[in-house]
């Protein structure tokens, strides 16, 4: 080993022009990744070629090699343990397809595994039946690119996240697709890092879950259908934008979800048919602007206390309840939002509500206090009754209200 | 050919017929007279299984007809107030009526005879009450069957019409058919009736020839002798 | 019976009536999609007036027909047709021709404003079936009423209070039992309370496709075992199909015992 390490050294100092190909097949002399490895060093090319491989604990470490598939060469890890270990800088993974990933209670195999590495990229790669997918720890400046990662999920205990990051900093996820994991994508003491265009869908949590991760951004992705949309933890200053959250349905099931967050921005989202349109226990200073919260059971729920919260330029449309709140109104502001619901009208034309809009109806206090009223909605009645309390209110915050209503929906 | 054995009937606490017997043999004319409220129509409709008897039986050629509803296809009946649905027209209604009696009909002689042809085409709603009347008859006596129930037949009828009744109710009479009706005209029974029968208090008082009654109740005139029963009755 | 349903069915469809009823659906069609232009908003409301209106105009179309046809159908009474017979096609005839206008007044606006292209397709479709039913149910109802009142007024007056009942009061009553009861486990109530009225069940079918977002916020088992999963559209299909058959069953036993 010593030799190898020394001649490795050795070749990258006096040719490093000379980086060299390596080819693997199952005709070529070399059969194995494994060995392609071992003899790979700093600049190498490896190529697999088209085939299946089974082979797991593929281990790279401290060479910076790029490791790429022509025509989608399989590595099957047969359920057995991590399939594909690297701690290395300016390395890259393209075009392979790595799939049976070991399950385990007390080990997070993954289909990838990264730690303690700089500047790599893993890209065009497929990922299926995974545990983990792709994991990286403690790493920074790495583009995660356009890759596949599903698996079959049954519970959350014995499943793993798509797209796994820990302590990283100066990321990027863009363009992946993650499905039938248990988190799509996980970031937990993450910073400054960007997630776009991704597709995360039918996972069994959360689509995107954040977790002590400050000053990071997502946008343009889509989350449809998963346990939960996207769970933004214990974070601060992130921006949400032109993402799109649909069909997260089930008992407390969100959209998105905010806990504890400080200054985040979030703008021109959609949320369609949630359950919970956005999930709010304790948040300060956020701004939502120019979201579209569309056929949600609610759009927007408060459960926690809130402060100085900001609701500008939002659409609501034809959701079952626009706003449940259950804390005080804190300084919060609703201003210049389009409801569905709104009956008023505009003498002067300036495109404003003349009279002022109350998001909070009599039905949502009750379905509040009693979950199961839910089942009289827009019965006869609850529509008498919510009249009624908006006619003169009784029950529901007189202060919550939207002076500025739009007449025209203008988020489109 | 009709008996009647034991009737009765309430409506609520009112007793409409109360253990009625009565037997009316084929062929003739019967006018079935009684005060107002004396069960006239009620004995007319259990005939005709639209009033459901509490108790008692009717046969007719032997059999028992509670219940059953094809005996009604040898019974012609023509309701007190004509009234029918107002959106069809006279046509229709009698191509209805066809259509749901599947027997040989001689409708086209009869709108003649009442001078019906220029109402075919008008809708009933927009007909007088004289004219649905005359629709009315026309749809009782199209059909050939053994029993005809007149109720009121005269009502809201011209003279010429009244005229043409008579003429084909003695017809009908002629072929050997059996004919119940219901009237408050004195004339009209006397005029035509074989036989009388007479209720009171849900049962049958006198049943007879006018002949017989004139002679019972010692009256020379028809209508007083109808009276005479009453007065009776009040005594 | 088809010869009367025929009968009866034409005649309705020559009254005003009818065309008043088809107009309105037809208006309401055109207004809703052609000035509002949100799809989703328009079977909202549709979804609104179609669970309160249909069971309305089946009810005062029922009892309307019963009372004016009543020496028609003593004309009837004497022809050799069954009892049952002469009622059912009456019964078809009002329920077919009211359906026919509902189906026909909202198809139209829908059909030119490009249904089709639409995804909103299945949730009028259910909009439809459920306002069918509500007219076969209602109509059903109403004639239950009618033959149990001579007195039309009477008759009218209870009608009315059915559906006033049905259509409001009886979420009232629902609402407050909840509210009352807030500390047992309500869920099988709730979804026993829904099944007992014809228009809660309407109204939770259409929500089952509307809705299901809210629905499947609530917590409970039994919830989320019937709105999650298709056995809250089957039972509530079979059980809209049992509010049809009881009354037309009621009404058939009642006919048997009725003195015209």
């Amino acid at each position: 080993m010593r030799n190898i390490y020394f001649f490795t050294i050795l070749f990258f100092c006096i040719s490093p022009l000379f980086a060299k190909q390596i080819e693997v097949c199952s005709t070529c002399d070399i059969k194995t990744i494994k060995e392609a490895i071992l003899i790979a060093e700093d600049g190498d090319e490896i190529i697999i070629k088209r085939g299946v491989y089974k082979e797991h604990g593929v281990i790279l470490i401290n060479k910076s090699v790029k490791i790429k598939g022509i025509g989608m060469p399989i590595i099957d890890g047969e359920f057995k343990e991590t399939i594909l270990k690297i701690k290395a800088d300016n390395f890259s993974i393209e075009g392979l397809k790595i799939i049976n990933v070991g399950q385990s209670y007390t080990k997070d195999f993954a289909a990838i595994l990264v730690s303690k590495s700089r500047n790599f990229t893993i890209k065009n790669n497929i990922l299926e039946d995974v545990f983990f997918g792709i994991l990286i720890e403690k790493s920074h400046y790495g583009t995660i690119e356009n890759n596949d990662v599903s698996s079959h999920a049954k519970d959350q205990a014995s499943s793993g996240n798509g797209i796994h990051l820990w302590h990283c900093s100066n990321m990027q996820a863009s363009r992946n697709t993650i499905h039938g994991v248990r988190d799509g994508i996980y970031f937990e003491f993450v910073k400054k890092s960007k997630i776009f265009d991704n597709n995360s869908y039918d996972n069994l949590r959360y689509g995107l879950h954040f977790m002590f991760s400050n000053e990071n951004e997502y946008f343009d992705n889509v989350f449809t259908n998963n346990g939960a949309g996207v769970a933004v933890m214990f974070s601060k200053f992130i921006k949400m934008r032109n993402n799109i959250f649909t069909k997260n349905w089930g008992s407390a099931s969100y959209g998105l979800l905010l806990k504890e967050i400080y200054d985040a921005e979030i703008e021109n989202n959609t949320f369609e048919q949630n359950t919970i349109g956005i999930s709010v226990d304790g948040s300060t200073r956020i701004n939502y602007k120019k979201n579209t919260f569309s056929r949600n059971g609610w759009a927007i729920k408060i459960v926690g206390a809130c402060y100085e919260n900001d609701f500008a330029q939002n659409s609501f449309l034809n959701n079952a309840l626009d706003l449940s709140y259950n804390s005080k109104i804190n300084s919060n502001k609703f201003d210049n939002n389009y409801w569905s619901d709104y009956t008023g009208y505009d003498l002067d034309k300036n495109g404003i509500g003349d009279v002022p809009y109350r998001p909070v109806k009599l039905f949502s206090y009750i379905v509040h206090n009693t979950p199961e009223a839910i089942i009289l909605l827009r019965s006869l009645f609850v529509d008498i009754i919510n009249f009624s309390e908006k006619v003169s209110p009784v029950f529901t915050p007189d202060n919550l209200v939207d002076n500025s209503p739009l007449m025209k929906n203008t988020n489109d | 050919m009709i008996r009647i054995s034991n009737l009765h009937k309430r409506f609520g606490k009112l007793i409409v017929l109360d253990g009625l017997d009565l037997e009316i043999k084929s062929g003739g004319i019967f006018a079935i007279l009684g005060p107002n409220g004396s069960g006239k129509t009620t004995l007319i409709k259990s005939i005709l299984g639209m009033v459901i008897p509490n108790s008692g039986d009717i046969k007719i050629d032997g059999k028992s007809v509670l219940k059953k509803w094809d005996y009604r296809n040898q019974i012609n009946y023509l309701p007190q107030i004509a009234n029918f649905p107002g959106n069809l027209t006279v046509n229709e209604l009698i191509a209805m009526v066809k259509n749901l009696r599947p027997k040989k009909s001689n409708d086209i002689d009869l709108i003649e005879l009442f001078g019906l042809q220029p109402f075919l085409d008008k809708k009933l709603g927009n007909l007088s009450g004289g004219t649905k009347q005359k629709v009315n008859i026309v749809l009782t006596f199209m059909f050939d069957s053994d029993l005809i129930i007149l109720d009121e037949p005269t009502t809201g009828l011209d003279p010429i019409s009244l005229i043409n009744l008579k003429e084909i109710i003695q017809k009908e009479k002629e072929k050997g058919k059996t004919l119940l009706i219901t009237t408050h005209i004195m004339s009209l029974v006397d005029e035509i009736a074989d036989k009388i029968v007479f209720l009171l208090d849900g049962n049958i008082y006198f049943k007879g020839s006018i002949d017989e009654l004139k002679l019972q109740t010692k009256q020379t005139d028809l209508e007083h002798a109808i009276a005479n029963l009453m007065t009776k009755e009040n005594v | 019976m088809f010869k009367i349903l025929k009968y009866s069915f034409y005649d309705l469809m020559r009254s005003r009536w009818s065309y008043v009823y088809f107009l309105f659906y037809l208006a309401l069609g055109f207004v809703l999609l052609f000035l509002n232009n949100d799809i989703n908003k328009a079977i909202i409301t549709l979804m609104n007036i179609i669970i309160v209106l249909t069971p309305l105009i089946g009810t005062i179309f029922g009892v309307m027909y019963y009372y004016n046809s009543k020496e028609f159908t003593e004309l009837l009474l004497a022809q050799p047709i069954k009892r049952s017979t002469i009622f059912m096609g009456q019964y078809l005839g009002i329920s077919i021709s009211l359906t026919l206008s509902l189906a026909l007044g909202l198809g139209i606006p829908f059909l030119l404003y490009g249904l089709f292209r639409s995804t909103a397709i299945f949730d009028f479709g259910l909009l439809l079936v459920v306002g069918s039913f509500l007219n076969f149910i209602f109509v059903a109802l109403a004639f239950n009423i009618a033959l149990s009142n001579e007195n039309k007024i009477k008759g009218f007056g209870y009608a009315i209070l059915m559906w006033l009942f049905l259509a409001v009061i009886y979420d009232g009553i629902f609402l407050i039992s909840l509210l009352v009861f807030n500390e047992y486990p309500l869920d099988k109530f709730s979804l026993i309370a829904t099944m007992f009225n014809p228009i809660d069940l309407s109204r939770i079918l259409i929500l089952l496709k509307l809705d299901i977002s809210a629905l499947l916020g609530y917590t409970g088992a039994i919830f989320k075992k019937f709105f999650g999963t298709n056995l809250g559209m089957i039972i509530s299909f079979v059980v809209l199909f049992l509010w049809v058959l009881f009354p037309v069953w009621r009404m058939n036993i009642k006919l048997r015992r009725k003195d015209f």
